[in-house]
């Protein structure tokens, strides 16, 4: 299953000049596609225009087609196209329901939406959980969690609705190191179990870890895209504003400084 | 973690939703199904209205609201709760009445150019009575109810999950407000706002506290509103329940009959038998 964008470009409603021009894009079965650039690059529009979300709810003017396994979604109305992609923001407090008393009825509370029978919600809900390792927080008022927290919580509310394709602008903007790695450890097993995964990222190491490919937006449009090892190991990252990976330099550092070889790559991978 | 068996669906014992989903309350009165509640909240509220005099809305006060509240445990935080809500419409409304009562001749005290009188004062008393009788039946429902348990039981019942989702949403936007509320004054405060000394200093470091909290809500909306389109909200038809609180035959009745007993106090005063 696959998502394409084809020629896709986008303008906010209002806006004098497009957010997004001529993106060119296949996301495909168990693919992580990485998406880095500067801020005011284009990551979140390209992350909304991805899930459907502009222009079905916040309008704006969209051109070029987006096809869902070769079908033309452009009629398809949000809640029927919720049920394949979903979408992470990077703000956790604005993704909560407002509604759910607790942690469970929080992560429930999309496949609950769905329709889904009753047994598979709970099931989905713990899995969910689970693999967040946030179990523990199932009864506690999602209100009364850290922002980290919420953002576990959030992240689980997607996995619970098992997409086929998820959307993550920044997830783990609001992470701490440990949240990070349970976010990064749950995406690997998502795009292990098939689902293709789009997420937007500052942080290069995390993309480093989990992606399979990265595009660098600059200004809207793609600057750059390549397998993952390539694009962020090239030169002409800082350029586009895109900070390099903790390894990269270190391999920069060791290398200005006359030290390297093969014992730092070793370590390294 | 070992993310990718954790999220596969290998064989273990099912679970079932945490133990304090569906918990029953404490008392007989939590237990009580959330419509019933909300029906006798709204027929106290609304009978004290009808009835009018100080008697009926009283009688009302002391079995819809005071006994129910002794019986739930919950007296002292009714009166608490109950007397922030309503004195300060209760106190305004009794002292406009009672020196401002239209066509009133029986003077009982003199000050200045203002007089109070014994009908300002009667009618006065009324106005109270049926203000505690209020702001006491709803908050007996609020302390004894959570609001999700009301929208699951009205969803159960066909209603609309938006409905549901509007009023759920609308009571818990207040303490969200008030913590945001909060975390901006604490913010303005380590900047240096004065939010603390005389009465205009203190007006005029509310300006810079209103604004991000007003401001900041409505900004959040299309947030909010994209996470929930996203999360499926918007598909139609009805959603899946985890639970539902419980139910009665007995309670069902009683339901009725409250309804039936206010609509005969209505046509009574309709038709003048309530004076």
């Amino acid at each position: 299953m696959t998502v394409s964008l084809r020629s896709v470009g986008y303008r906010y409603a209002g806006a004098s000049r497009p957010s997004l021009l001529d993106i060119d894009l296949d996301l495909r079965d168990g693919e992580v596609v990485g998406v880095a650039g500067a801020s005011e690059s284009g990551k979140t529009t390209l992350a909304l225009v991805v899930s459907g979300i502009a222009p079905r709810t916040i309008g704006g003017q969209i051109r070029g087609k987006i096809l869902l396994d070769q079908a033309d979604v452009d009629d398809w109305p949000m809640h029927r196209l919720s049920e394949r992609i979903g979408i992470g923001f990077q703000n956790p407090a604005t993704q909560l329901s407002q509604v759910a008393g607790t942690v469970f009825e929080e992560v429930a509370f999309g496949p609950m939406n769905l329709a889904i029978p009753r047994d598979e919600v709970i099931d989905r809900t713990w899995h969910a959980l689970e693999a967040l390792a946030i179990d523990a927080l199932s009864e506690r008022d999602p209100r009364h969690l850290s922002g980290g927290q919420q953002q576990l919580v959030a992240v689980a509310g997607l996995l619970a609705m098992r997409p086929e394709h998820l959307v993550l602008d920044e997830p783990t903007a609001q992470l701490d190191p440990a949240g990070t790695r349970l976010v990064a450890d749950a995406i690997a097993a998502l795009a292990a179990d098939g689902v293709s995964i789009l997420v937007t990222e500052q942080k290069t190491d995390l993309l480093a870890r989990i992606a399979t490919s990265v595009v660098i937006l600059e200004a809207g449009r793609i600057a750059m895209r390549g397998r993952t090892g390539d694009v962020l190991d090239d030169p002409r990252l800082e350029e586009l504003g895109v900070a390099e990976t903790s390894a990269g330099r270190l391999r920069r550092l060791a290398s200005a400084a006359g030290v390297g070889g093969a014992r730092l790559e070793a370590a390294l991978r | 973690m070992a993310g990718g068996d954790r999220l596969s669906d290998e064989a273990r014992p099912a679970r079932g939703i945490p133990p304090s989903l569906g918990r029953p309350g404490p008392t007989a009165y939590h237990r009580l199904n959330p419509l019933t509640k909300a029906t006798l909240a709204t027929v106290t509220a609304v009978g004290a209205v009808v009835l009018g005099g100080v008697v009926g809305p009283v009688g009302l006060v002391v079995v819809a609201v005071l006994l129910p509240a002794a019986i739930a445990g919950v007296l002292p935080q009714l009166v608490r709760t109950g007397l922030l809500l309503s004195l300060p419409i209760a106190i305004s409304a009794f002292v406009v009445n009672l020196f401002f009562y239209p066509g009133a001749e029986t003077v009982l005290l003199r000050i200045g150019p203002i007089t109070a009188t014994a009908e300002g004062l009667a009618f006065a008393i009324e106005i109270l009575v049926r203000i505690l009788a209020i702001s006491g039946a709803v908050t007996l429902f609020y302390l004894t109810t959570r609001p999700s348990d009301l929208v699951v039981d009205l969803e159960r019942r066909g209603v609309s999950p938006r409905i549901g989702f509007v009023t759920n949403a609308s009571v818990q936007t207040v303490p969200a407000m008030v913590d945001r509320a909060q975390q901006i004054t604490a913010a303005q405060r380590a900047r240096g706002l004065d939010t603390e000394g005389s009465v205009w200093r203190r007006i005029r470091g509310v300006v810079p506290i209103v604004g991000p909290v007003i401001l900041g809500s409505i900004a959040e909306v299309e947030e909010r509103t994209m996470a929930l389109e996203a999360r499926g909200f918007t598909r139609p038809g009805r959603r899946t329940l985890l639970w539902s609180p419980s139910d009665s035959r007995t309670q069902a009745i009683a339901r009725w009959a409250l309804v039936i007993g206010l609509a005969a106090t209505i046509v009574a005063r309709i038709a003048g038998f309530l004076g």
